[in-house]
Formats: C-alpha cells, sequence, structure tokens
C-alpha cells in the first residue's frame, strides 16, 4: 500500500479507550475500547441497535462520550481533525436545491478545500463516475442511488485520510454496492483507513482485513478476520461407504450422523491420523471436504446465537441485496 | 476560533445564497407590506364604521324659546369651535297629552336613538342619560346654555396666534414616539428573523444534513454562520425597504418627512437602532436554534417555541411600558435584563443623550448572546443525535402524561 496523501501517520488511525455514551438512562456505547490500525479496511458489524452509529458518531466527535477516551488521528479533539476525515452518515441528507457539482464542493468547503477546487474535483470525480451530465442538476432531480454517489464524492473530495461510512450499502442495488466495494478498495490501496459500519456480513468478509463486533453496545471480538474464523475449528464433511468399523473410533464423540455422511469439527490431532484411521479401518471413503468457517460462522460464535438472528432478521427485512 | 470563522463562513455563505435566491426572499421583502395593507385597510375599515354606526343625539324638552336659544347657540358656536364639538339634537315636545315628557322612560324606548335628554329650562336645565353619557356632554351643554342666557352677549376673544416649530413637550412626545416605533421595528424584525432561522435549522435536521455539518465543523459555527446568514439577508431586506421608501417618498414629490431629531442625535440613533437589532436577534436566534437543536419535529418545534414567543412579546410589552418611565427604577430592570435591554435602550437613545450606557448594555447584551449559543450548543451535542433503538429500562415508564406521570402500561 501506498502512504496516505496526508501528513504524519498514525499507528492507529482511532483509538478508543472505555467509551460510555448514553441516552437517557440507555447506554448506547457500554465501555468501548478499539484500535483501527491506519490504512486498513475495518468493518463494524452489528445488528440494528447495537450501538453501531452512536459509537461512531462518538469517535467522530459528532457527539461527546460520557466516559473514556478517544484519539482520532492522534488527536483527542476529533473535530480537530475533521479536514482530514471523510464521513457518509447512515441516514443521508443533502441540499435539495442545491446542484450536484456544488454539493460535493459544498461539502469540501466544510473540511477545508476551497470552493474553487472542490468544484473542479467534484466534476472530475462526477465524470469518472459517468455523471459528468447531473454534475449541474439539482439534488430533487436526481435518483436516489445517484444522490447517495454525489454524497459518498462529497465524502471523499477533500481526500481524506480516514474515511467513515456509516451502512454504506444500504439503499443501494446490487450494482451500486459493487461500484461502493471498489471505491472502498480504491481508497485503501491510496493508503487511506476506511472503517464502515454494516449489518450485512458478506460485504465486511469480502472487503475487511479487521472487524469489531459490537451487540448491545459493546465489542465482543476486535482484530483480523482471519483470527475471527480461526476462533472456530474446520468442519469436515466425509461420506463412506460402510456404516460401521473400527474406523468409527476416530471420529470426535459429536460427530453428526446423516445417513452415509458425518459432520464434525477438524480435531485438533489434524486431518492425517483421521485419514490414516479411516483408510485402515476400511471406511471406504467416498467424498471428504474440510470447509473452513465462514465469517458468519465466526459471527454466531463470538456474538451469540441471538444476536446473529437478530442480525439475519435486520437483513431479511432490509437492504442486504449481495449474499 | 480561526476554524471557527471559516466554517462560519462556509455555513453563512451556503445560507446566504440559498435564502437569496429562494422565492422566500420575495415574501420577505414584501412583508412590510402585509401589516401596511391590512393597516390601511383596517383603518378605512373602522372609518367608515365610524361614520355609519349612529352619532349621538341629545333630546331636547324645553319649551320652544329656550329650544331655539339653545338651537341658535349650538349654530353660532360651532362656527368658532368645529362642527364636531356638538353633538345633533332632536327636538321633544315638552309634554305627551296632559302628562309632562319622562326623559328617562324616553331614553328605555330603544326606538328614541337619544344618548341623553336635556330637559328643565335655561335657567334649571337637566340632563338625564347614562354616567358616560352626562359626563361626555355635561360640559358642552353648559356652553351652549351659557351662551344662550347671555342672547348672544357672550363673544370668544380673538386669540392672536404666533406659531413655532417645536416645543419641549412635542419634542419629548415624540421623542416617546421614535423610542417605541423603533422598539416595534425591532421587535417584528427580531421575530420574524428569529423564526426562519429556526425553520432554517429544523429543515436541515428533517433533511439530515445537520450531521454532516456537525461531523465536519464545530457546532458553535453551524450556529454562528445561520445566525449571520440570516443577519445579513435582514440587512439586505432593509436596504431594499429603505431604497424602496426614499423612492416612494421622492416619488410623490413630499421628499424625507422631516421628524424631531432622538435624544443621540439621528446617526448614533440608527447605529444604535442597528446594534441593538442585532443583539436581540443574536440572543433571540441563539435561544430559537437551541430549541430547534432539541426538537425532533416541526410539531416539536412549534411547541417548544410558541412559550419562548409569548414569552418575548410579554418582555416587548414590559419594555414599551417602560418608554414613558426614564430613569426610574422599572425602566432600569428593563435596561438590564438581557432580553428587554435593546428594546429598552433604544427606547431610553430616542430620550436620554447619555451614551456611555449604551456601551455598557451592548457588551452585556452581547456577552449573554455568546453565553445562550454556548448553552445552545452544548446541549446540541449532549441530546441531539441520539440513534439506534430506544431499550426501556422498565415497561412501567413506556407512557408518560407530559413526559412525565406514568398512566399505565
Amino acid at each position: 500500500m501506498t502512504a496516505a496523501p496526508h501528513t504524519a501517520m498514525h499507528a492507529n488511525a482511532i483509538e478508543a479507550r472505555g467509551l460510555v455514551k448514553e441516552f437517557d438512562g440507555f447506554r448506547a456505547v457500554d465501555g468501548v475500547d478499539i484500535s483501527i490500525p491506519a490504512g486498513s479496511i475495518y468493518g463494524i458489524l452489528g445488528p440494528n441497535g447495537a450501538g453501531k452509529t452512536s459509537m461512531l458518531r462518538t469517535l467522530l466527535g459528532i457527539i461527546d462520550p460520557d466516559d473514556g477516551t478517544r484519539h482520532l488521528l492522534g488527536s483527542d479533539k476529533p473535530i480537530s481533525k475533521s479536514h482530514l476525515v471523510g464521513y457518509l452518515p447512515e441516514e443521508r441528507g443533502l441540499y435539495q436545491s442545491m446542484r450536484a457539482v456544488d454539493t460535493i464542493a459544498f461539502m469540501g468547503a466544510l473540511r477545508g478545500l476551497p470552493l474553487k477546487e472542490g468544484a473542479r474535483k467534484g466534476r472530475e470525480l462526477l465524470e469518472d463516475a459517468g455523471l459528468g451530465k447531473a454534475a449541474d442538476k439539482q439534488i430533487r432531480q436526481l435518483s436516489k442511488g445517484m444522490a447517495q454517489t454525489v454524497q459518498l464524492m462529497g465524502t471523499i473530495v477533500h481526500d481524506p485520510q480516514l474515511i467513515v461510512l456509516d451502512e454504506p450499502f444500504s439503499g443501494l442495488d446490487a450494482l451500486n454496492q459493487a461500484k461502493l466495494e471498489k471505491m472502498i478498495r480504491a481508497q485503501a490501496e491510496k493508503g487511506v483507513t476506511v472503517l464502515f459500519s454494516t449489518h450485512v456480513i458478506a460485504h465486511a468478509e469480502r472487503l475487511c482485513e479487521r472487524i469489531a463486533i459490537i451487540a448491545h453496545g459493546r465489542i465482543s471480538f476486535d482484530g483480523l478476520v482471519s483470527d475471527a474464523r480461526d476462533r472456530l475449528r474446520p468442519q469436515v464433511h466425509l461420506e463412506t461407504e460402510n456404516r460401521d468399523g473400527p474406523w468409527r473410533s476416530a471420529l470426535p464423540r459429536e460427530t453428526e450422523a446423516e445417513g452415509n455422511w458425518w459432520h464434525f469439527t477438524l480435531p485438533e490431532s489434524g486431518v492425517e491420523p483421521l485419514l490414516t484411521a479411516l483408510v485402515e479401518g476400511k471406511a471406504g471413503v467416498r467424498s471428504l471436504s474440510i470447509e473452513r468457517p465462514g465469517l458468519h460462522d465466526a459471527f454466531v460464535a463470538i456474538a451469540g446465537e441471538a444476536v446473529a438472528a437478530e442480525m439475519a432478521r435486520d437483513n431479511a427485512a432490509g437492504e442486504g441485496k449481495l449474499p | 476560533m480561526k476554524e471557527i470563522i471559516r466554517a462560519s463562513y462556509v455555513i453563512g455563505r451556503r445560507d446566504f445564497t440559498a435564502i437569496i435566491f429562494s422565492k422566500a426572499f420575495i415574501f420577505f421583502l414584501l412583508g412590510p407590506l402585509f401589516p401596511l395593507i391590512v393597516g390601511i385597510a383596517a383603518g378605512a375599515l373602522g372609518g367608515q364604521v365610524a361614520r355609519d354606526s349612529a352619532a349621538p343625539v341629545i333630546g331636547l324638552a324645553m319649551s320652544a324659546e329656550d329650544t331655539q336659544a339653545i338651537m341658535t347657540a349650538r349654530d353660532a358656536l360651532s362656527q368658532q369651535l368645529g362642527k364636531g364639538r356638538f353633538p345633533d339634537m332632536k327636538v321633544l315636545a315638552v309634554s305627551v297629552g296632559p302628562e309632562p315628557l319622562d326623559p328617562r322612560a324616553l331614553l328605555q324606548d330603544k326606538r328614541s336613538g337619544l344618548a341623553a335628554v336635556y330637559s328643565g329650562s335655561l335657567s334649571a336645565p337637566v340632563i338625564t342619560g347614562t354616567q358616560g353619557s352626562i359626563r361626555r356632554w355635561q360640559g358642552e351643554m353648559a356652553l351652549l346654555t351659557g351662551y344662550a342666557n347671555s342672547n348672544g352677549a357672550m363673544t370668544l376673544p380673538d386669540i392672536e396666534r404666533d406659531i413655532v416649530q417645536k416645543s419641549s413637550s412635542d419634542a419629548k412626545q415624540i421623542r416617546v414616539l421614535t423610542g417605541q416605533a423603533a422598539q416595534t421595528l425591532l421587535f417584528m424584525l427580531t421575530m420574524l428573523l428569529a423564526g426562519m432561522v429556526l425553520s432554517n435549522l429544523v429543515e436541515e435536521k428533517s433533511n439530515k444534513i445537520i450531521e454532516i455539518l456537525a461531523a465536519a465543523i464545530p457546532i458553535d459555527a453551524v450556529f454562528i454562520g445561520k445566525l449571520f446568514a440570516m443577519l445579513a439577508m435582514a440587512v439586505v431586506g432593509i436596504c431594499v425597504w429603505f431604497a424602496a421608501g426614499f423612492a416612494g417618498a421622492m416619488a410623490l414629490g413630499g421628499g424625507m418627512p422631516s421628524m424631531p431629531e432622538p435624544a443621540v442625535g439621528w446617526p448614533i440613533f440608527f447605529i444604535l437602532a442597528v446594534i441593538y437589532f442585532t443583539m436581540a436577534y443574536l440572543m433571540l436566534g441563539s435561544l430559537f436554534l437551541g430549541i430547534g437543536a432539541q426538537a425532533a419535529t416541526v410539531r416539536e418545534v412549534q411547541t417548544l417555541s410558541m412559550p419562548t414567543t409569548m414569552m418575548q412579546l410579554v418582555i416587548f410589552f414590559f419594555a414599551m411600558y417602560t418608554v414613558t418611565k426614564i430613569g426610574q427604577p422599572i425602566e432600569q430592570v428593563a435596561s438590564i435584563f438581557p432580553f428587554s435591554s435593546p428594546f429598552a435602550m433604544i427606547a431610553r437613545a430616542a430620550q436620554v443623550e447619555t451614551l456611555w450606557h449604551h456601551g455598557v448594555a451592548i457588551v452585556g447584551q452581547g456577552l449573554f448572546a455568546l453565553l445562550i449559543l454556548r448553552i445552545s450548543v452544548w446541549l446540541f451535542r449532549r441530546n441531539v443525535m441520539k440513534s439506534g433503538k430506544k431499550v426501556k429500562k422498565d415497561t412501567s415508564e413506556a407512557r408518560k402524561l407530559f413526559g412525565l406521570f406514568p398512566v399505565g402500561r
């Protein structure tokens, strides 16, 4: 990855310890510790209402925490670094009577980019996205997807060092979701830290190196996606010709049988002793597959069945149009 | 600080251009015409109603000679004192058949339309009527009777007129009027603009733009930018109104009317009016922004801002009440209390020459405006931008009357 196009780099783009935010006695953020390495694509996973948005708002300095510390790009006053940050809130909002190019320029100006420069870059971004003709149209004249794209461009027009996207995929069709994924990867390749929240695990699985799983305002896991997966042993799916024999003793006790199929977690000893026992015990192996757990399985294991079910409901009810 | 100024400028510039190029600005410019039109229409209507309503009539129940003498006196004195000075009169018979006329019974007869009845004789007249009618017409009838009794010998002297442009009494009265007019103008403009800034914020909250702003720049800058954008728009509006007024006066050929100078002189008075308007607007605007920041819906905004508007109206009346009480404790209270201070002080500028009072008041008002702004920002950052599901701690709290008293589950 190349270096970020900005000033001093920090090991962690965001770092928070013991972050707490209460609303009317309800803890939306409950003692969050999180470190987001600079230059990474980082996903915050959790069902709706888990506290993702409140956490992001607190980290960005939109709201102040009731307790705990936070550092954004090395500063404990996040708003002072806003010129290095791009933020796409979950609730999208634009001035309806403003032209698309002016909207991008205005959003850049908010973060210190001169208006003329913002307008020039805005036109470039719109051209690159194939929306050049929409540049001089008012937001109200654009489709919802186009308006969201304009807002996204306003988020990155000032070449931020950190991009924070709250549920960026919601409301987008599959095509635009793919475009957004591409944009996120492109930004990461430039060395920009991308932090996004989602309740669609597939996005996080495709994009993120690191994730945090949040539920009820608390972080249950914070680390590499591979680490999350490694918390679960691979699953073995075995089909044999014979249903019984001395080889059966090589299968773990919690093995699930389904006709001639056997499903179990790969033993700690690995696959070789198992294979030896199957061959020597004349099990008649028809097929054997070892499946590495997906992020969803890891999520279920880490966040719990209830949270996973909640998230599945959110997906079904909402926007998860990509598998 | 530099960042706040920069960010305020970005917000202010956006809001200012958005307002200036909107249709709403046309209505804002036309705004003063509406009360003017309504005032003229109401005045014309009121005048018509007054003309159409029956003028008071006094019934004359005296002997024929006395009646004639009163009518002659009325005609003679009307020429000198003006026609409207005396009521219309209706000659009544002294008696109805053998019975003498009963003025009380006559006044109770709805068909008579009489305000009072004047009976007896020129040497012993009696006026019968309600207390109000008697108080109103007793003096006039006495004057007519006195003139009638003198058989035309009584004359009113011809007084030589020595006219001056103004007297101290006139100047004082007009300065009070100038103060009141300035107060009213300040109040109307302030309320109008504060209302507009509130609508603007609510619109941004409902558009979800506020989060983008809050994430990018300090909320102080958002509020300051909005306040000053609206102020700049008001300045444009005032310039247009003055230009239109001046052009209108010139077109009508009258030129600018000459008015007695306020105590501090016109130039300083204008400067103070602009400063006090700015201060009143900044205080009320900041307060309204704080309210707007707390409210989630337009309905909530209306509910929350209504008591504030009412309170401001009371404060305005309070300041108006003290206009004629310069230097008295109540006027000093009005001058010190931040929300009434701009109105009380502009009235003071119209009547008192001292200037240092204004310096102190302006500094105080500025600091108070800043304090309200800071509180509004603090409340915004503390209470706004809640999101996600809210888990109720106790189901008994599910419904509360006025948000305070549990009323069951």
